[in-house]
Parts: structure tokens; C-alpha cells; sequence
């Protein structure tokens, strides 16, 4: 017996009770039933045309004109066999697309991973969570030298194309020859790079800074990226850290201010992406004071185990539905 | 068995008797209902864009008997002004229907078999293939 003939004998069975007793038993058999149907793929007009057949087999002396209306009724059901059809072919296609987004993840994921650098003078933890399958925050550590070389970048804009471009401004950036590590001439060629390349609707905001362990100064520019802190041991306070700057990619001829500070023992220096701050509570927006007052509360521990902290309660307040991708980062001076 | 028959397009009258000879040679072959409307309604996607788009052309149907596998074949045929983009017109959800399924990517599921020529200012020729089974 096919899987067809089965389907005809259960139909017929079912119809035959039900037409014998009408009971809401046998209606909710039929609802699960047509379950069965759309699993097994029965197209509106295969099933027009499985009643046809089970009530020619019901009812031998049917009159003409009720046996031609179902004829009738099996021609205007195949429109909507039409857009069945259609629907199955985008479900599929959807599925396709799904699983080369997920592989494109994975790939984006392993080219952008950064390795954190060891460095005797500083204790670093960072973490970066994208919303969406793809993450548009990027981050990268260089050890250039004795020195770290750090960014984060924010695409305005999400999902693929931002990913997309965040692959090319590291390509970008690790195509740049190492004397121009300085941060604000390395955002000016960046600039440059991104107006070129990038449609003029996607603007990227991007934090740079060289840690020099010998002098211990931070050196630093900005993009119209999202101010981070310094928070100042002795005075153990948090400020804000400004790197005045137009975001990447507005004018070919933007030039960035260099901006410095020296960190002492215990200063840390904070970065993240505008993930951060607009983290939406049911109370609104988070304020740059809360986050502050979240860093306080673990700054006892290891960099790692504050920025995940920070990232689990915020996350937490969120209810664990990231609107942004989130990328948060501290470097702290050990000796 | 091998003889093909053939009607003009060249108003909506005529695409009503392109069907009526497609679903008499869809019977004659022993298809059944549902196909016989599947055929029926493949052969009116495609006479109406004869008429819609070509203005004229025709469509013919023939019996096919390959080693003993049996089945009919649609061939729409015009001189029209020929599809620019192929590949973007059998993408669902470009027909003007939009979102109805229909058009001919509608007509390809509809078929087992599906091929269509085009070439700007000279023509189209569509062949679509239903198997008995
Ligand atoms: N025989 C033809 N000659 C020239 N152009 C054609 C022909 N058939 C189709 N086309 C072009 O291909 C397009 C898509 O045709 P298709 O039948 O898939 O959808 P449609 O006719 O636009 O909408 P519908 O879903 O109502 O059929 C048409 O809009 C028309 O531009
Ligand atoms: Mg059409």
C-alpha cells in the first residue's frame, strides 16, 4: 500500500464516521489529520481530489451536477496549489540562506578573532557578543614592538553588510605599515581607506590607542566613537575618555587629534561599543553612570571576570535580548 | 503516436481552446483529474503571456512515448519581443502576481519537466512536460 492509498483509506474512514455521527471527536481527528497532509507535502488540489474520490466511493449514485461541482471546486483550488507550491520553495530557499549565514558567521567569527597579548605590565579582558548571528563590533590587539596596539570599531548599521565591512577595515588595518601606528594617523588612512570603499550610507566609528609600557602612556584618537573611561586609582574615580573626531568614511581629507595620558598602578583604561550603552532596560536606556557603578562593583576582580560580569548583568537587565552588538574591553596597569 | 496539434494565440478566447485541447489529449493519455487541471491551468499561464506580452503565437501540445514512459508536452511559441532577463523572471516572486506563486516559475512546479528560449526581438519558446505516472 503507498503512502497515497493509506491516506485515501484514512480519509475515506474518517469522512464515512464522521458523516454517520457528527461528533466533535471525528472534526478534531479531520484538524490533526490535515497535520498529516501538509507533512506529507498533499497539495490543496490532491486533497479537492481525495474527497472527489472517497465520496465517488461513499456514494456510487451521486447526482451529476454534485460530482461536476467538484470538479469545478478542484479547478479553482489549484491557484491556491499554486501558491502552496511557492511558499514550500521559499521556505526552502530560506533554509539555504540560513545555513550559508551560519557558515559566513563562523567564518567572520575565526578571521576577526584576535588573540589577547600578554603583557606583564597589564591584566586585559574583553568580551564582544553579537546580536544577530553576525557581529558588526570589531576589536583587535596588536603587539607591535613593546607596545599594544588597540582598537574597536562600531558599524552603523548591522547584520551582513556590516560584517562584511569589518572584514575589509581589518584587512585594511593589518595591511598598515607599523609606522603608522600612531593612532591618529592611523585613523586618517583608515579614513581614507573607508571612503574609498564603503558605501556613503554606512559610517564606521572607530577607537584607537597605543599602551607604551615603558613610559606608560596611553596615546589615542577617536572616530565619533563611543567615549570609554579611565578610572584614576589614587583619586578612585571614573572619567570619561574623549577622542574627539568625525566618524570613518564622511570626508577624504578628515585629520584626527592625537590625544595622551599616562596610567598609573591600578588605572584602568575602558573601551566599548555603543552596545554598551544602549542597552535597553524596561526603565529605558542605561545610563554611562550605571555601567560605571557595574565596573565598581567587580573591579576587585581580574579584567576578564569584571567585563564578563558587566556583560552577564547587563544582559541580565535586557532579559537577554541583545539589541546591539556588544563589545567591552579593560586594560588595567598591574606594576 | 507521435502527432502534435496546435492553436493560435491571439486573444483570451483563444487561450480557453488551448486548453480544451490540452485537457482532451490529457484524458485521452489517462491522466487524472488533478493533473488534467495542472496541465489545464500550465497551458493558460502560458498562453496568456503570449497574449499579454508577444500579442500573437501559438501553442501546441503532443503526446510523448519515451521507451514506454508516457507523456504530454506544452510547447508555447511566439515572435514577441522576447524576455531580457530570464533568470530574474523565473525567481519567485517577480511575476506581477507577486506573491500568488503563479507565473512561470508557478508553471515549472507545476510540470515535471521545464525549458523556455528567449531572445529579445526575435522570440520565446517555452516546452513544459507532464510524465503519467
Ligand atoms: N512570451 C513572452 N514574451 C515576452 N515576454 C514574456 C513572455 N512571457 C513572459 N514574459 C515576461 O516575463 C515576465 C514574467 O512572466 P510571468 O508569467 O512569470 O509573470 P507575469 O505574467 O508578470 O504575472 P502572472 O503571475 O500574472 O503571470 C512578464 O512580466 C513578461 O515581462
Ligand atoms: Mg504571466
Amino acid at each position: 500500500m503507498t503512502a497515497k492509498d493509506a491516506l485515501t483509506e484514512r480519509y475515506q474512514d474518517l469522512l464515512s464516521i464522521y458523516l454517520k455521527a457528527k461528533t466533535e471527536t471525528t472534526l478534531y481527528k479531520g484538524q490533526q489529520f490535515s497535520r498529516k497532509l501538509l507533512e506529507q507535502q498533499i497539495s490543496p488540489e490532491d486533497l479537492v481530489s481525495l474527497h472527489i474520490q472517497v465520496m465517488d466511493e461513499l456514494f456510487p449514485n451521486m447526482s451529476d451536477e454534485m460530482r461536476d461541482s467538484f470538479d469545478f471546486l478542484l479547478e479553482a483550488m489549484i491557484g491556491y496549489g499554486f501558491a502552496y507550491r511557492e511558499h514550500q520553495s521559499l521556505r526552502d530557499k530560506q533554509q539555504q540562506l540560513e545555513s550559508e549565514i551560519e557558515v559566513a558567521a563562523s567564518m567572520q567569527q575565526t578571521l576577526l578573532l584576535s588573540d589577547v597579548p600578554q603583557f606583564d605590565e597589564l591584566d586585559i579582558g574583553v568580551v564582544s557578543v553579537p546580536a544577530k548571528k553576525m557581529n558588526g563590533d570589531y576589536y583587535n590587539f596588536v603587539k607591535s614592538g613593546n607596545s599594544l596596539s588597540i582598537a574597536v570599531a562600531d558599524i552603523i548599521g548591522k547584520g551582513i553588510p556590516a560584517a562584511l565591512c569589518m572584514s575589509m577595515i581589518k584587512y585594511a588595518m593589518d595591511s598598515l605599515p607599523d609606522e603608522q601606528m600612531k593612532p591618529h594617523l592611523l585613523l586618517e588612512n583608515l579614513n581614507r581607506v573607508v571612503e574609498q570603499n564603503v558605501h556613503s550610507n554606512m559610517f564606521i566609528t572607530m577607537f584607537h590607542g597605543v599602551y607604551e609600557p615603558e613610559s606608560h602612556k596611553f596615546f589615542y584618537a577617536g572616530a565619533g566613537h563611543e567615549p570609554g573611561f579611565i578610572y584614576n586609582a589614587k583619586e578612585d574615580s571614573f572619567f570619561d575618555l574623549i577622542a574627539k573626531g568625525l566618524v570613518l568614511g564622511v570626508s577624504r581629507t578628515t585629520t584626527y587629534h592625537p590625544y595622551e595620558k599616562e596610567i598609573q598602578i591600578g588605572d584602568m583604561v575602558i573601551l566599548l561599543s555603543d552596545g554598551v550603552t544602549e542597552c535597553r532596560t524596561s526603565k529605558g536606556f542605561i545610563e554611562r553612570d550605571e555601567i560605571v557603578s557595574l565596573i565598581r562593583k567587580y573591579m576587585h576582580l581580574p579584567a576578564q571576570q569584571i567585563v564578563e560580569n558587566v556583560f552577564q548583568e547587563l544582559d541580565r537587565l535586557q532579559e537577554f535580548e541583545l539589541r546591539d552588538d556588544f563589545t567591552l574591553i579593560i586594560l588595567k596597569r598591574l606594576v | 503516436m507521435d502527432i502534435q496539434s496546435c492553436v493560435e494565440v491571439r486573444n483570451e478566447w483563444d487561450i480557453v481552446s488551448a486548453r480544451q485541447l490540452g485537457r482532451n489529449m490529457a484524458k485521452e493519455l489517462g491522466f487524472g483529474n488533478v493533473d488534467q487541471a495542472r496541465i489545464t491551468t500550465a497551458i493558460s499561464e502560458l498562453a496568456r503571456n503570449i497574449y499579454l506580452y508577444a500579442g500573437r503565437g501559438k501553442i501546441c501540445i503532443e503526446p510523448i512515448d519515451q521507451l514506454g514512459k508516457k507523456g504530454l508536452r506544452i510547447i508555447a511559441l511566439d515572435n514577441g519581443p522576447g524576455i531580457r532577463e530570464i533568470r530574474k523572471v523565473m525567481e519567485d516572486g517577480y511575476t506581477t502576481s507577486g506573491g500568488l506563486g503563479a507565473g512561470l516559475p508557478g508553471v515549472k512546479r507545476l510540470m515535471d519537466e521545464f525549458s523556455i528560449e528567449s531572445t529579445v526581438d526575435v522570440g520565446t519558446e517555452i516546452s513544459a512536460t507532464k510524465w503519467l505516472r
